[in-house]
């Protein structure tokens, strides 16, 4: 009887013993330095991939007008209000005439006595034709009389003077009735010039559009050029984007975009670059692409955010690299690679690379050459490591 | 020869296992306690590790990132990059603050994380995450995110920081600051605004503070007020600029003369790997890296204590068995021998027992709790060296024993 007990017992000590020496044995392998780094590798593949351009930039209107007078005045009255719609010519706003009404009143006065004035000279011309016809007939007459020797020869000479005279009266004449026209045409100028003027402290719509902000209001006063109301044109509606300098390698007009307003994150919208400015930001380090809509939303409003995607077209094939592979040992970028259970770094040139992450490799790798894309920690040359499917935390 | 120690273990094994694990818990928390306090200082180290800088460019006279608060103009960073001897230099910026889940199952959840703002685009880039266990980097220039798997914010998951939603992209893993918070990275441009975006009530506050001020809206001058609430509005602010130093034989060196102009004639100050691991280490957490130390030495001589008298009581409750031994003659080595294998096999199971479940129940811990081979190695020797002391304090009582006490009752 004691022999048995005696040797169940031996048999629970000792197997406890040996689960304490495996789990300590596996407790050593699991943690600390003998733990191996687990990695999870890939085998890189050719292919092409289509790399985009990703910006985020704000709602625009490509043709804005402010509405404002050219001298400075005061505002008496503002026709509309925010939001109203305008058609090409309306009137606006009316900027305080001052005195202008009563200078144009003055103006017509003056026209209307240059006309007296012309019918005045138009009378003294006739009146000195008149008398010019006449001292020229008495004089032929005294001519013909001086021939016959009826007549002294100092009569006819005072009737001859007496004839030139006269011409010379209507041609003084004939100068004042042209001066008087010429000062209804002078008068009549600057009539147009005051009405001119008075046309120019009504504000009117220089193109069909909305108001977007009312600036001013009736009794202000403005200085010259200052704005009074502002207007968009709704149609013209783009997106001025922003897109990273270092990011923006084939960035061109006529590249398709997809538009994701802030205000409808489910939507994409197409769209295309119309224009890529020619100078950039230096200080955000950005460019600037213009993209319009293909169709605009109802109810998009100005300085909204939008995120732009643009694509580019697809590049040749090259070999493919998921870019979590990609590290950089002193000054190389370059992959781990598994060689005989150890990993050794191989540089990389790297090209272009997609918004889904994908890198496209120049020079360093062929297809079918296994890399290290995730790792526990970063991984050295003298790491010990073990290859795994998946990694802990990846799993959604 | 029989082993007497064996034979005593067989005899009463239940007792001698229950109390070999009960040691061996108390030596694992002695254990647990010591990663606790590596675990903070390795905390500090990965903060250092990750970060992938020879060298960290802060505000003039602070200590920052980490320990203070540094703010630069983020164009210093071409001037730092025209030095010679810098081979990369990048803009930083970390502001420690609650981030929430904004879809996913757990929607709603915050997290205090270390938002960390990098320049992404160039591989390993410094400030950028080194390594990732899923997914991929950020390859837009907004809105995505790269999560420390503790945040445990999962991939595709939308989490909210200030008023913009990011994807989390990548999941990466060890990426803490030195208070142990997990890290999430974010473009540097969304984490500019984040860092110095102030809300919008306080944004239309300082607008209407700008219109009252007659000096800053004048009449005269249209367009003027409008220029300025731009001014204010932008931010192009940094908190450090991580440099990376040309590849050599003396890195440490090297580092030091590319400090060196930075210091004299940038007027910025300049910290070298040591010296930021000097001020994160001997400042920012000393003191609550001492609090743990504390609390380490006495767990350690309670241990000890503890260690000693359950050998000293379980050998005092053997003494009729030893005065027995004596009586029929049994020498005192024998006896001595058989005590001090007790006392160390005990401590060998109570440390296998220790280590195992330390290891075991270390992962659970909300920060990271760092085992070294070494404190491993150490804590072994002083059990043992504990259990033999313990031991020789039962084997003088064993020995002091009557053997007339066997049979006087």
């Amino acid at each position: 009887m004691k022999i048995p007990s005696n040797w169940w017992r031996r048999l629970g000590l000792g197997s406890l013993g040996m689960l304490l020496i495996v789990a300590l044995g596996y407790v050593v392998m699991r943690s600390g330095p003998l733990a191996p780094t687990r990695v999870t590798v890939t085998q890189v593949t050719d292919g092409s991939l289509s790399p985009s351009l990703f910006g985020i930039g704000t709602v625009e209107a490509r043709r804005s007008y402010l509405i404002g007078p050219t001298v400075a005045g005061r505002v008496s009255k503002v026709w509309v209000d925010v939001g109203d719609t305008v058609t090409s010519g309306q009137l606006l706003a009316e900027m305080d005439p001052v005195d202008l009404e009563e200078r144009a009143r003055a103006l017509e006065a003056s026209v209307a006595r240059s006309t007296s004035v012309v019918a005045a000279a138009q009378a003294q011309l006739r009146d000195a034709q008149a008398r010019s016809e006449l001292a020229g007939i008495t004089a032929r007459r005294y001519v013909e009389l001086g021939a016959q020797k009826f007549m002294s020869a100092g009569a006819v000479e005072a009737k001859q003077q007496e004839q030139a005279s006269a011409d010379a009266a209507v041609a003084t004449a004939d100068a004042n009735l042209a001066a008087a026209r010429q000062d209804t045409l002078r008068l009549a100028a600057e009539r147009a010039g005051l009405r001119q003027q008075r046309d120019n402290v009504r504000l009117l719509a220089p193109a069909p559009g909305v108001v977007i902000s009312r600036d001013a209001e009736a009794g202000s006063t403005v200085v010259a050029g200052q704005a009074v109301l502002r207007l968009i044109e709704p149609a013209s509606l783009w997106i001025r984007v922003r897109l990273d300098q270092g990011r923006s390698t084939g960035l061109t007009a006529g590249l398709p975009a997809s538009i994701v307003l802030r205000s409808k994150p489910g939507e994409r919208f197409s769209g295309k670059v119309v224009r890529v400015e020619a100078t950039s930001d230096s200080i955000t380090e950005e460019r600037v692409a213009l993209v319009s809509m293909d169709i605009l939303p109802q109810g998009l409003s100005t300085d909204e955010l939008a995120e732009v995607t643009l694509t580019l077209p697809d590049t040749a094939p090259a070999v493919l690299l998921p870019n979590p592979a990609l590290q950089r040992q002193a000054d190389q970028v370059g992959v781990w690679r598994i060689k005989g259970g150890k990993p050794t770094f191989t540089p990389v040139r790297i090209g272009q690379a997609s918004l889904d992450g994908q890198v496209q490799v120049l020079e360093g790798l062929k297809a079918g050459d296994e890399v290290v894309v995730y790792s526990e920690k970063a991984i050295t040359a003298s790491s010990r490591i073990k290859v795994v499917d998946q990694l802990s935390g990846s799993k959604p | 020869m029989i082993s007497l120690a064996g034979r005593d273990i067989l005899h009463s094994w239940g007792k001698f296992v229950l109390t070999g694990i009960g040691l061996g818990l108390l030596i694992g928390v002695t254990l647990t306690m010591a990663g606790v306090y590596r675990g903070m200082v390795d905390d500090a180290r990965a903060l250092l590790d990750n970060s992938g800088a020879d060298l960290w460019v802060v505000q003039q006279d602070t200590q920052g990132p980490y320990a203070e608060s540094s703010s630069l103009r983020d164009d210093v960073v071409r001037s730092v990059r025209g030095l010679p001897g810098v081979a990369r230099a990048a803009n930083v910026t970390y502001l420690t603050m609650q981030v929430r889940a904004s879809d996913g199952r757990d929607a709603g959840r915050e997290v205090r994380a270390m938002i960390v703002g990098f320049e992404p685009g160039q591989p390993a880039q410094p400030g950028s995450p080194g390594y990732l266990v899923a997914g991929r980097h950020v390859t837009r220039s907004h809105y995505e995110a790269v999560v420390d798997v503790r945040t445990g914010f999962t991939l595709g998951q939308h989490i909210r920081i200030r008023r913009h939603d990011y994807m989390v992209v990548g999941l990466t893993q060890r990426m803490v600051s030195s208070g142990g918070d997990p890290m999430v990275f974010i473009p540097l441009k969304d984490a500019q605004e984040a860092q110095f975006l102030k809300d919008n009530d306080a944004i239309l506050n300082d607008r209407a503070r700008t219109a009252a001020n007659p000096a800053l809206n004048r009449p005269g001058v249209p367009g003027l007020l409008e220029a300025i609430q731009a001014s204010q509005a932008a931010n192009h602010n940094v908190n450090t600029v991580l440099v990376q130093v040309q590849p050599g034989t003396d890195v440490k060196a090297m580092a030091e003369s590319v400090a060196e102009p930075i210091r004299r004639w940038k007027h910025l100050e300049a910290y070298t790997r040591a010296q930021m691991e000097e001020i994160l280490i001997a400042k920012l957490i000393a003191t609550s890296a001492k609090q743990i130390g504390m609390f380490l030495v006495i767990l350690a001589i309670v241990s000890a204590a503890i260690v000693a008298f359950i050998i000293y009581t379980m050998t005092l409750s053997k003494i009729r068995e030893i005065a027995v031994l004596k009586l029929i003659g049994t020498r005192n080595r024998t006896i001595a021998g058989m005590i001090l294998q007790q006392a160390l096999g005990l401590g060998l199971i109570g440390f296998i027992v220790g280590k195992v479940a330390a290891t075991f129940w270390a992962p659970i811990f909300p920060k990271y709790v760092l085992l070294e081979v070494n404190d491993a190695l150490l804590g072994l020797v002083a059990v043992m060296v504990i259990c033999a002391l313990a031991s020789t304090l039962a084997i003088r009582a064993a020995l002091a024993v009557d053997p007339a006490a066997a049979i006087g009752g």
